[in-house]
């Protein structure tokens, strides 16, 4: 007798289009994806489409409220006091704000990672002496200490993105340690040790692979994290200098215009809050997602609910 | 407990030690301040006795070293620009900060706790939805914009409220509020979180089979046990507070310790950073330690041998 198990693509949809319908449902998470998709967009091709439209000075839209649109269309966010549309310098800021986070982000990662799988897996004097580091950095607000570095050697591309990464690896250090910890006295690792892998062996092939989603997702916070530290930096004018800028210094560069001008100020500085809304929101759906339980919940009342 | 203060006290002061060498030699590494306070066409000698008074002449080691033994007797020495003891000028910007900072972090936890446990009674309910996306807002704004938009509003615009100084209560309002608004949105998350798995524990349906009231249900016996990594944001958030306090302490014209600081970074006024770097340091580190003694008070079953 044989028995023909149905495929399971045909009782259930691919784990993809499982996802995105998820997505679907949650209103806010697929507006945020959208979002998120924009601003990766423009900060990839944004320079190419725009050139220098960025730059270009148009004295006769100095300080152009929004919706001048008689004076071209992407005057529709207005423009600042050198006559810059501010929707096309939107586009092409894109690029450094993301680029400087992720950078940053990405480095952090990297070095607290290392850092944390050497503290703990070896749980020594080595450990010790890695987690006061990490307490020298967090004992001390982040942003002034950046300012020092930043006075100190000159605020450079380079610099900022060492800055901020620094001053974050300390989140990585202690979560990769503490994970750590844990898994090295699970079962698998310990037979992997009695059958005498090596210590860098076990680390990556066995520890790695189970602590990473847990950093990849801190990695995900923290690039809305850093990209506010960020244009917290440029707002007092030591984050990249100009001719190069990020929305934050388009924000501090509006703020000597408030009373006259508010929208110099204001578009850049909400474009920062809706990506970095944007990551949260996303992350925090993909919390729900991957957990089964909570999964169970979003699924079920949809179905509920029609 | 004695003996776990002592450790933490231990660790602080390495880490403390570390800052004070890092934060010595990255402020020497600024630039010679001879050039920031002396004219340009000032001739050699009159230089070389500006550096000699002030021991800028001194190999940096012996320099560090006085000022290690200065530091010993608390003298931070006296800070360039003002020409009064760096002491007496961070203490008196201290307790500004502190209470920028306190104000803040006050506003935020009564907030975030009632809106989080309000949020929890009903997971994936209408009000739950609305506090969750308003929160994850708060914690996405970036502060100094906030802050400008907020002048904008209220200051300029509908002129309820004085757009920068400090004096009156009134003085007060926007900066903390402002402050507030992002550790509010991070704790209210926490405090939904823990409020959520709570509520769903034994002990609740223990409380509520007695018949014990819904609401004293709620804020009695869930949300005390849901304090606990309440408190470890909060803590965490500390210094964050004190990086808000330095933007919003620029914005606002307030005399705190980050106004201060901003401006001894950009006159070279070693004294003053590495006095204000110290002492806010150490502020945070009692801190830290206080935290630690609160888990002990909240949680019974916590003991520190």
């Amino acid at each position: 007798m044989t028995v023909t198990a149905p495929s399971p693509s045909t009782l259930e949809a691919s784990p993809l289009r499982q996802s995105l319908g998820l997505l679907w449902r949650d209103k806010f998470a697929f507006v945020s994806a959208l979002f998120l998709l924009f601003v990766i967009g423009a900060a990839l091709f944004g320079p190419y489409l725009v050139g220098s439209g960025g730059n270009k000075i148009n004295l006769m839209a100095r300080n152009a409220p929004p919706l001048s649109i008689h004076l071209g269309w992407h005057y529709f966010l207005g423009a600042d006091s050198l006559g810059r549309s501010i929707f096309l310098r939107l586009i092409v800021g894109a690029r450094n704000t993301v680029m400087l986070a992720a950078s940053a982000v990405f480095c952090s990662l990297v070095v607290g990672s290392v850092l944390g799988f050497i503290a703990g897996y070896r749980n020594d004097w080595t450990s010790g002496m890695i987690m006061r580091m990490a307490d020298i950095l967090m004992s001390f607000p982040s942003l002034l200490l950046a300012l020092i570095v930043l006075y100190v050697l000159d605020p450079g591309v380079t610099n900022v993105i060492l800055v901020l990464a620094v001053t974050r690896v300390p989140i990585f250090l202690r979560t990769a340690r503490a994970e750590v910890l844990e898994v090295r006295e699970r079962t698998f690792v310990v037979a992997a040790r009695v059958m005498g892998a090596s210590p860098w062996r076990i680390l990556w092939r066995h520890i790695r692979p189970t602590v990473m989603p847990t950093l990849v997702t801190i990695a995900t916070l923290e690039f809305a994290l850093v990209m506010l530290s960020e244009s917290s930096l440029s707002f007092l004018g030591l984050g990249i200098q100009a001719p190069e800028f990020t929305w934050g210094a388009m924000v501090a560069q509006g703020q000597s215009y408030l009373g006259t001008a508010w929208w110099v100020a204001f578009w850049p500085g909400l474009a920062i809050t809706l990506t970095a809304m944007s990551l949260n929101l996303l992350a925090n759906w993909v919390r729900i997602v991957s957990d089964p339980v909570q999964r169970w919940r979003l699924e079920t009342r949809t179905h509920t609910n029609g | 407990m004695g003996s776990y203060v002592r450790t933490r006290m231990l660790h602080s002061a390495i880490s403390m030690a570390g800052l004070i060498i890092l934060v010595f030699f990255l402020a020497r590494l600024t630039g010679n301040p001879v050039d920031l306070y002396l004219p340009i066409d000032t001739p050699v000698d009159v230089r070389d006795a500006f550096s000699k008074a002030h021991g800028f002449d001194d190999p940096l080691l012996v320099q560090f070293g006085s000022f290690l033994s200065d530091l010993v007797r608390l003298d931070f020495g006296q800070s360039l620009r003002q020409e009064r003891p760096v002491l007496t000028l961070v203490l008196g910007a201290f307790p500004t900060t502190l209470a920028l900072a306190a104000a803040a972090m006050m506003l935020a936890l009564s907030v975030a706790v009632v809106a989080g446990a309000l949020a929890a009674r009903n997971p994936n309910g209408i009000l739950d939805r609305f506090v969750n996306v308003i929160s994850l807002a708060g914690a996405s704004l970036p502060n100094f914009w906030l802050a400008l938009v907020s002048v904008l509003l209220f200051a300029v615009w509908l002129r309820w409220l004085p757009t920068s100084g400090s004096g009156g209560l009134s003085h007060w309002i926007l900066p903390v509020v402002v402050l507030a608004v992002r550790p509010c949105g991070l704790i209210a998350q926490v405090v939904r979180g823990a409020m959520i798995s709570a509520l769903s524990s034994a002990y609740v349906k223990t409380a509520r089979a007695k018949g014990v009231q819904s609401r004293s249900v709620v804020f009695v016996h869930a949300l005390r046990n849901a304090m606990l990594p309440v408190i470890t944001v909060a803590g965490d958030q500390a210094s964050g507070m004190i990086n808000g306090a330095v933007v919003i302490e620029m914005i606002f014209g307030f005399p705190g310790i980050g106004k201060l600081m901003i401006d001894s970074i950009q006159y070279r006024d070693f004294a003053m950073i590495q006095g204000g770097v110290i002492v806010t340091a150490a502020a945070i580190f009692l801190m830290n330690i206080l935290i630690d003694l609160a888990y002990a008070v909240l949680d019974p079953r916590i003991k520190y041998n």
